[in-house]
């Protein structure tokens, strides 16, 4: 009797999974083609993307980079066998008018200083944006760009924004003193009163005095040369850098026990959100003057940095709001056992936390103030849609449509969907795992 | 010292901040009397009864270049709520369908919806109202086109729907044995009809809807008492169709459509260009963000909610709607009710497009034929107001009425 038993030694070699489950075809089995409904969907949608890059392709490579007007385009377009001249993009306008697009009607001989402006904007950025990779010490910097801004884009006397920043410096000279001799309480007005009086009554003197005695100065730039994509990022920039400290200030407002400050801020947010930015925008343009003193006429530009801040300020306190209310009740029972005093406790506890939670909102608060720039075109400035316009009044271009508006589109596309990537970035990077 | 004392700390503070607001309250108001004078332009709304000498093409009411600043202000105010109703409308649509496809398992889906998304939400609104507008009047063919043996274009759905380059031409319904209108408020400048066909309908409809909850509210109480729920969905059905049906009937109702005589369309509804581009451009835009909200909203809902509630024996579409959408409304309805202002707000761009909206008339023409920039301003600040302040207690009464009921 043999022993039939059989005890395998060693293992089989594994198989290769079936070619239906893996590899390409398996992926697009189970993400393209699983089931009828799948299938039908992704057909569909297979049809749509070959008609419009069938329609957007052969627009988009036309050889008309060279064009000089509109009519040249086409006999370029019928010479390359176009159907007819109109099936394709005349780039020749974006040639010539890009920089018009970006500038507006800056002096071109100046185009150093709103670039200059930008390049540093993004150094003074850094130390913000990207805290762990910049030395700390670049924040000074930081601190002292807002009065290098409106000088380089502006022009004029170097006085004038060194006179602004010496207004903090008295304030805060004068706090440090009366808050040392009497109470903190005392030196935050006294501080906040010097510094009016600095800037109300005595600036404008030295000013001048001092712009007697060493004219230091670059050329000034009228607000209506300014257009294009820099007077959107203009506006956009100054009214997101004014808007988060008021903003903050109002959503504190809000959530204050005191009635009257709480009512007042309510009030404001409200009726802020509660009407469109074109009439604000109509505020500016029509009535800002006249609710100033008699007399007073100031810049249209100023005007509408003025109102789009207010409108953001409105949003931003809204944001905020979110993050203080997300915040654990314990976050402020804390801070209060520890003896912290209000304005201690927001700083050092409550709002590193609770901009931390708003990052999201913020950011798409920026992206939605950028984009409102546009806005601007309908009371008469020369943003990048303006331009388009006047661009269009051109003989040699008039009747041109399609690539300016593709241009500007796509110009904001960059620059808004950057943000909101960046704000995934900073999202990962503050989280600290609470969840 | 007040400020030192705790029991007065806080009145003293709020009394500070008053007077400061009071203050400078005082100040803007002083000076704009002062500039006011200056100009010889004392605030007076007096030009609302003057002829406002302008025409509005599309208008839901009425009106004729003779008829007062205030029509024309009101034929605005309708034309606002007119695109802003249809947009909250389409864009819910339309954000609802791409959200859910976003999620889809479908990996060609779910990237095109997630293009469209981040292209409609990363372009200005204003620059798609203009570029929507610049589609319709450069590709649509000219009603010329339409005339002639062999005609270049066609119309639509069995030639009732023209699509034409200067605007929309779609059926409208008539009535043959119609009841007539009541003219209410007489010559004055709110003056406006009340269709008598259209209050029988609505009468009718309503009576329907309420007998079908009767009907279902039966059918609940069977339920409950003996356990097997009788079929009800035709005698639902049929008591809202049916009488609508005779109604109708009776009043004689047909369509009237849209046909080329001389140089354009005669007969239909005329949606113009500027409507249909503002429309089209604010559902599309909000409807990005919508979609958005209900993938979040769909996304916060665990998986556990699903998992319970068929381990309790439920069928899937019951559990879609007794358990996921109950929770995902919750998510979705606040920041939703936000983008329903936000799209209203954006109809003001309407301006761009050359549509009649409030802004249009009130802000637009009326406010620079008779320069009455203070008074119009204002005035159209506050209907703004009182539309997003009434759509957002609207929408919060709803949203109290989903709430987590918490103790």
């Amino acid at each position: 009797m043999s022993d039939v038993s059989f005890v395998r030694t060693e293992m089989l070699p594994e198989k290769a999974p079936p070619v239906t489950s893996a590899g390409a075809i398996g992926w697009m089995r189970e993400n393209l083609f699983s089931g009828w409904f799948n299938t039908a969907l992704t057909l569909v949608s297979l049809v749509v993307i070959l008609y419009v890059l069938s329609a957007i392709v052969p627009w988009v490579l036309s050889p008309t980079w060279s064009g000089t007007s509109l009519n040249e385009c086409r006999e370029m377009l019928a010479a390359a066998g176009h159907n007819g001249g109109h099936g394709g993009a005349c780039w020749g306008v974006i040639r010539e008018r890009w920089i018009q697009l970006l500038f507006g009607f800056y002096p071109s001989e100046l185009y150093w200083r709103p670039i200059a402006a930008f390049i540093l904007l993004a150094v003074a950025l850094a130390p913000i944006l990207f805290s762990d990779k910049v030395p700390g010490k670049l924040i000074w910097f930081s601190a002292a760009y807002p009065f290098i801004f409106p000088w380089l884009l502006w022009g004029g006397t170097v006085w004038g924004p060194i006179a602004a920043a010496a207004g903090f410096g008295i304030g805060f000279v004068v706090y440090r003193i009366l808050s040392d001799a009497v109470s903190s309480l005392a030196g935050m007005i006294g501080g906040l009163v010097a510094a009016l009086i600095w800037w109300l009554a005595l600036s404008g003197l030295a000013v001048s005095a001092l712009e007697s005695i060493l004219p230091i100065g670059i050329e000034a730039v009228e607000s209506r040369k300014f257009g294009g994509f820099m007077l959107s990022i203009t506006i956009g920039i100054v009214a997101i850098a004014c808007s988060l400290p008021l903003g903050v200030v109002l959503a504190l407002g809000r959530q204050s026990d005191l009635l009257i400050v709480k009512y007042l801020c309510v009030g404001f947010i409200e009726f802020i959100r509660g009407v469109p930015l074109i009439t604000l925008l109509f505020v500016a343009s029509t009535l800002l003057n006249i609710f100033m003193p008699p007399g007073t006429n100031f810049d249209i530009i100023l005007r509408v940095l003025i109102m789009v801040t207010l409108f953001a300020s409105a949003y931003m306190a809204e944001v905020i709001r979110g993050g203080l209310a997300a915040l654990p009740k314990g976050q402020y029972e804390g801070a209060d056992s520890l003896g912290l005093d209000y304005w201690q406790s927001q700083r050092l506890i409550i709002m590193p936390q609770a901009l931390k939670i708003s990052i999201p909102g913020i950011v798409s608060t920026f992206i939605g103030v950028f984009k409102d720039t546009t806005l601007v075109s309908i009371i008469g400035l020369l943003d990048p849609l303006g331009l388009s316009n006047a661009i269009r009044a051109d003989a040699n271009w008039n009747g041109i449509v399609w690539e300016l508006y593709g241009f500007i589109a796509l110009l904001f596309f960059v620059f808004c969907f950057g943000m909101s990537r960046y704000s995934m970035y900073l999202e990962r990077k503050l989280q600290t795992g609470h969840r | 010292m007040l400020l030192y004392d705790t029991r007065y700390r806080s009145a003293t503070i709020q009394v500070i901040a008053l007077i400061f607001f009071m203050l400078l309250a005082a100040w803007l108001i002083n000076n704009t009397a002062q500039n006011l004078a200056e100009l010889g332009k004392p605030i007076d709304f007096g030009f609302f009864s003057e002829p406002a000498s302008y025409d509005i093409n599309q208008r839901l009411l009425d009106y004729n270049s003779r008829d007062t600043h205030l029509r024309a202000a009101l034929i605005g105010l309708l034309n606002t709520l007119v695109v802003a109703v249809l947009g909250c409308a389409t864009a819910t649509i339309l954000g609802v369908i791409i959200g859910v496809l976003r999620l889809s398992h479908n990996w060609l889906i779910g990237r095109l919806m997630t293009v469209y998304v981040e292209m409609f939400r990363n372009v200005p609104v204003l620059l798609w109202i203009v570029f929507i507008m610049a589609i319709l009047i450069e590709t649509l063919p000219a009603p010329r086109a339409f005339r002639g043996e062999d005609p270049a274009a066609s119309m639509l759905l069995g030639d009732t729907v023209a699509l034409t380059n200067r605007g929309v031409y779609i059926p409208e319904p008539l009535f043959s044995r119609s009841l007539g209108d009541v003219h209410m408020l007489g010559g004055s400048g709110l003056r406006f009809d009340i269709s008598l066909d259209l209050i029988l309908l609505l009468v009718v409809l309503g009576g329907g809807l309420w007998v079908s909850r009767r009907i279902k509210r039966r059918a609940d109480r069977i339920q409950e008492s003996t356990g097997v729920r009788p079929t009800t969905w035709y005698l639902r059905l049929g008591v809202i169709v049916v009488p609508l049906a005779i109604v109708l009937t009776v009043l004689g109702f047909h369509l009237g459509y849209p046909a080329l005589k001389g140089f354009n369309f005669q007969g239909g509804t005329h949606l113009r260009n500027s409507l249909i581009a503002l429309w089209l451009a604010l559902s599309l835009y909000t409807a990005a963000f919508v979609a958005e909200i209900v993938r979040s909203g769909i996304m916060a809902i665990s998986k556990g909610q699903t998992e319970a509630a068929s381990a309790l024996g439920l069928r899937s579409n019951r559990i879609m709607s007794l358990v996921i959408l109950p929770q995902a409304l919750r998510v979705i309805v606040p920041p939703l009710i936000s983008q329903y202002l936000n799209l209203t707000k954006n109809s003001s761009l309407a301006i761009a497009v050359g549509y009649m909206d409030i802004t249009g008339t009130l802000g637009g023409i009326t406010m620079n034929q008779t320069g009455r920039e203070l008074e119009c301003v204002l005035l159209l600040m506050l209907v703004y107001l009182v539309i997003s302040l009434s759509i957002s207690t609207v929408m919060n009464w709803y949203n109290e009425s989903v709430k987590l009921k918490e103790r």
